[in-house]
């Protein structure tokens, strides 16, 4: 699957959670917020190879 | 994993209140759990003219949706900085308003422009400064803070709102206790109450993780400038906010605690607020009260010699 931050992206083998996603790429679960085809996703939703997904940021510096 | 108001699919977590909700149930709750904050801290009255500060970014434009869900007549107000930052930083800000004032027609909004109003875009009068010079953010919030009170008051707002969300306030809390800055402890509010010419201003997200905001904007398709400021690379706030979310990660709920046990603290009189006793004066150039003799911090920064 492919995982996309800001100006980086992954490319990952297999099925997986997003909770196992997040911990592969080394991002905090609570920093950000993941959206496959414009939908939220929780930690347990299990992901597929051919899955895109992004991660959206969520803090701002204020 | 389902939602815990309903059978459809779960698409937002808040582990710090153990709850699972769909995007329908997610968008009642945080409308009506802003609705409570409204009440809890009585920060606005159903018949008052408010004004809320715009951005253009998550916390503004969602914060505007939610009051007007609410039942609220709320006006913007955008500061156009002239900031630029390679992309447009200011217009593109603007565009967003704009966008999102289209799908409410009942809205006005007073756009100040710095530049065409005095003369100097925010980066401009930075340059000249010499505490401008690295970073413009304390002239950005002197400004702001300026000229959000003299719209209010020229328009005859009766409150002014900006979109402070829990991560702001939990970082400015945190920053000010790590300095001891006791006298900034004992003024920081959902509310700070009115004073003979300055605008009550209050903060109606105080209690919303910032999580939850973005959350709010995507589900309901706010589209807000996702870009920065590029003044923010590197900001303390920044730095403040990546590690209370290190220990919010660890331990969920850390940093609505930090804060509403803060003013649990302060309601019992911890704090005590020396400014509320500092006698204030009217600025000599623009009305506007201030402790400074003479001018106000903000008619002095067109007045100073550029060097
Ligand atoms: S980052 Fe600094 S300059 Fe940019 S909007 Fe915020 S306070 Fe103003
Ligand atoms: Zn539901
Ligand atoms: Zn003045």
């Amino acid at each position: 699957m492919r995982v996309v931050f800001r100006d980086k992206s992954w490319e990952l083998e297999g099925k997986m959670t997003v909770k196992k996603m997040l911990e592969q790429v080394g991002v905090i679960p609570v920093t950000v917020l993941v959206v496959r085809n414009g939908k939220l996703l929780t930690e347990d939703v299990l992901l597929e190879p051919d899955d895109e997904v992004k991660l959206h940021a969520v803090i701002s510096g204020g | 994993m389902k939602c815990n108001k309903c059978a459809q699919r779960a698409v937002f977590t808040m582990r710090h209140y153990k709850l699972s909700l769909c995007e329908t149930h997610y968008m009642e709750w945080f409308v009506s759990h802003t609705g409570q904050t409204i009440q809890k801290y009585h920060l606005l009255r159903p018949d008052e003219r408010v004004l809320i500060a715009v951005s253009g970014g998550k916390d503004s434009l969602s914060l505007w949706d939610v009051l007007i869900r609410l039942g609220y007549a709320v006006d913007g107000l955008y500061i156009d900085l002239g900031i630029d930052g390679g992309f447009g930083y200011s217009a593109l800000s603007h565009q967003k308003i704009d966008a999102f004032m289209a799908g409410h027609p009942e809205t006005r909004l007073h756009v100040v422009d710095l530049a065409a109003e005095y003369g100097a875009t925010l980066p401009q009068i930075a340059g000249r400064k010499r505490r401008g010079r690295e970073k413009p953010c304390a002239l950005c919030g002197l400004i702001k803070r300026h000229e959000m009170n003299r719209i209010a008051q020229a328009f005859g707002y009766d409150v002014l709102v900006t979109g402070h969300n829990l991560d702001d306030e939990a970082a400015v809390l945190f920053s000010n206790v790590l300095h001891w800055h006791t006298g900034y402890i004992a003024r920081q509010a959902p509310v700070l109450e009115e004073r003979t010419g300055l605008a009550r201003k209050v903060k109606p997200l105080c209690r919303a993780y910032e999580r939850e905001v973005a959350a709010y904007a995507l589900i309901r398709g706010i589209d807000y400038i996702y870009e920065e400021c590029p003044y923010v690379e590197g900001s303390r706030t920044l730095m403040y906010k990546g590690m209370l979310d290190q220990l919010e990660e660890e331990a969920a709920g850390t940093k609505l605690q930090f804060y509403v046990t803060f003013l649990h603290a302060k309601k019992d009189g911890f704090f005590r607020d020396e400014e509320a006793l500092v006698e204030l004066h009217p600025c000599d150039t623009c009305g506007q009260p201030t402790i400074a003799p003479g001018s106000c911090a903000f008619c002095r920064i067109w007045k100073e010699p550029e060097r």
